[in-house]
């Protein structure tokens, strides 16, 4: 892993014309500069700022959790974020509908996983035509910051994995901050929540995969 | 007659400023948020957005705006002063909005707007820089892609001394020629994105002025460098 530190726009991360500018950075006559506040980082010659507060950007092919907010006559609107609304075209969900029964899939106030298929001038297209994807009937819902969902999901998965195998919990993660969290009885989905709050308030620990194995460990040392 | 040695009322140096504080990250529920203290100036910054603007008729599909909303709590000063928007308060809030723009890249949110809004709690003279430079944090807290970020620092001229950071008492300078308020924001690079000026003043001293605002911008700069840094560690 290469060194992080924490960038401030327009400061210089590395010097040279050697480096290439990724997200977040711009090349000028002194180097590479952040454009964005948040984790300057440099891998393989190509440099970039990770953001570390600010609101979610919908991207393509980001699974995202939301609320149902409208029902139309030929889709569902669906709050991705405070500042989005994602459009869920009837054509997207994978079962036959009756355009005069919406409500009877999906009623205003249900969330939905659902998956962004495009994002243009208009809005955000989202789709439920994946597998894992759909409405959601039991289990519970917690809110994160957007910016710490890498961090939750950990480097190829590991986090999240080691918090499913820990806690016994089905999760799922939406990149606008939603969290999924369902176990086969409250106590267990309730051990998952503390897990990721845990997470995410030492989001900026180093060494955050051991740290929480370790806190895996006294947790269930308590129980014993 | 020998030149008087001209004195400030509370002992500063010419180029000194006032005793600074700033913290990153003091408003819970919004994007981005900064408070800035200058002396017994205080400002409050909030960012919310980029998001949809709205009214709907102001939204610009070619790029993202910045809408600035400045205000003086009703407590700031020691005279009660009316809540609301106020001749003054509309014209700081475009203002800080021009001073701002020239960093902010929102070509990239067409339709959106980033709103500020900047809160005087303490008012001592200053508030208009103070509230640009906690804006200038809630912005990059906000992760809103900047250029640069900007220090803004008031000049002054007491008679017919340059001086630094005025609070309200030297603002009421009487004396000689009395005095002039210079509110200057300036880029680390040196670039002006914001000049007023009122009061009389030669072209040669406002040169002068200039020169001494880059460097209480420096410091200025540094402050707002650390108090960015800082919040990295806690979140």
């Amino acid at each position: 892993m290469t060194e992080r530190k924490i960038v401030i726009p327009g400061e210089v991360i590395v010097k040279g014309d050697d480096f290439l500018p990724g997200e977040g950075t711009a090349r000028t006559d002194d180097g590479v500069v952040a454009m964005k506040f948040g984790l300057g980082e440099e891998v393989n010659k190509l440099v970039k700022v990770i953001p570390l507060s600010g609101v979610y950007q919908p991207r393509r092919g980001n699974v995202i959790i939301g609320e149902v907010e409208m029902v139309t006559h030929n889709g569902w609107i669906i709050k991705v974020s405070d500042s989005d609304s994602g459009f869920l075209s009837l054509t997207e969900v994978p079962k036959y509908v009756d355009k005069n029964e919406m409500e009877e899939i999906m009623d205003v106030g249900d969330v939905v996983v659902a998956k962004i298929s495009g994002v243009n001038r208009r809005g955000v297209d989202l789709t439920i035509k994946l597998r894992g994807l759909g409405k959601i009937d039991e289990g519970v819902i917690m809110e994160a910051n957007s910016n710490k969902v890498p961090r939750v999901i950990g480097r190829e998965g590991s986090m999240i994995k080691l918090i499913k195998d820990e806690t016994g919990c089905n999760i799922t993660v939406g990149q606008n901050g939603l969290i999924w969290v369902k176990g086969d009885s409250i106590e267990q989905e309730i051990f998952a929540k503390e897990a990721i709050k845990f997470v995410t308030e030492k989001s900026f620990v180093s060494w955050l995969t051991e740290e929480i194995e370790r806190w895996f460990k006294e947790k269930k040392g308590d129980k014993r | 007659m020998t030149p008087k040695i001209f004195k400030r009322s509370d002992g500063r140096k010419n180029d000194e400023m006032r005793q600074i504080s700033a913290k990153v990250g003091v408003v819970e529920s919004a994007d981005g948020s900064a408070m800035w203290q200058q002396g017994d100036t205080i400002a409050v910054a909030v960012v919310r957005g980029p998001r949809k603007m709205h009214p709907q008729h102001q939204q610009d599909p070619t790029t993202g705006k910045l809408r600035c909303t400045y205000s003086m709590a009703s407590f700031s000063v020691t005279e009660r002063i009316r809540p609301g928007m106020s001749r003054r308060a509309t014209e700081i809030s475009k203002i800080i909005e021009w001073a701002l723009s020239p960093v902010l890249m929102l070509e990239n949110f067409p339709n959106m707007v980033v709103d500020v809004y900047v809160t005087i709690t303490q008012a001592d003279a200053g508030t208009r820089c103070a509230g640009i430079n906690a804006a200038a944090l809630a912005l990059a807290h906000a992760g809103i892609p900047m250029r640069n970020i900007v220090s803004s620092v008031a000049l002054g001229k007491l008679d017919k001394t340059i001086v630094v950071d005025l609070t309200k008492d030297e603002e009421d300078y009487k004396e000689g020629e009395g005095s002039t308020d210079i509110p200057i924001t300036i880029t680390p690079k040196g670039e002006i994105t914001h000049i007023q000026l009122d009061g009389k003043i030669t072209g040669e001293e406002l040169k002068q002025a200039i020169e001494l605002a880059k460097k209480a911008s420096k410091e200025i700069y540094e402050i707002q460098k650390k108090a960015l840094k800082e919040i990295g560690g806690e979140k």
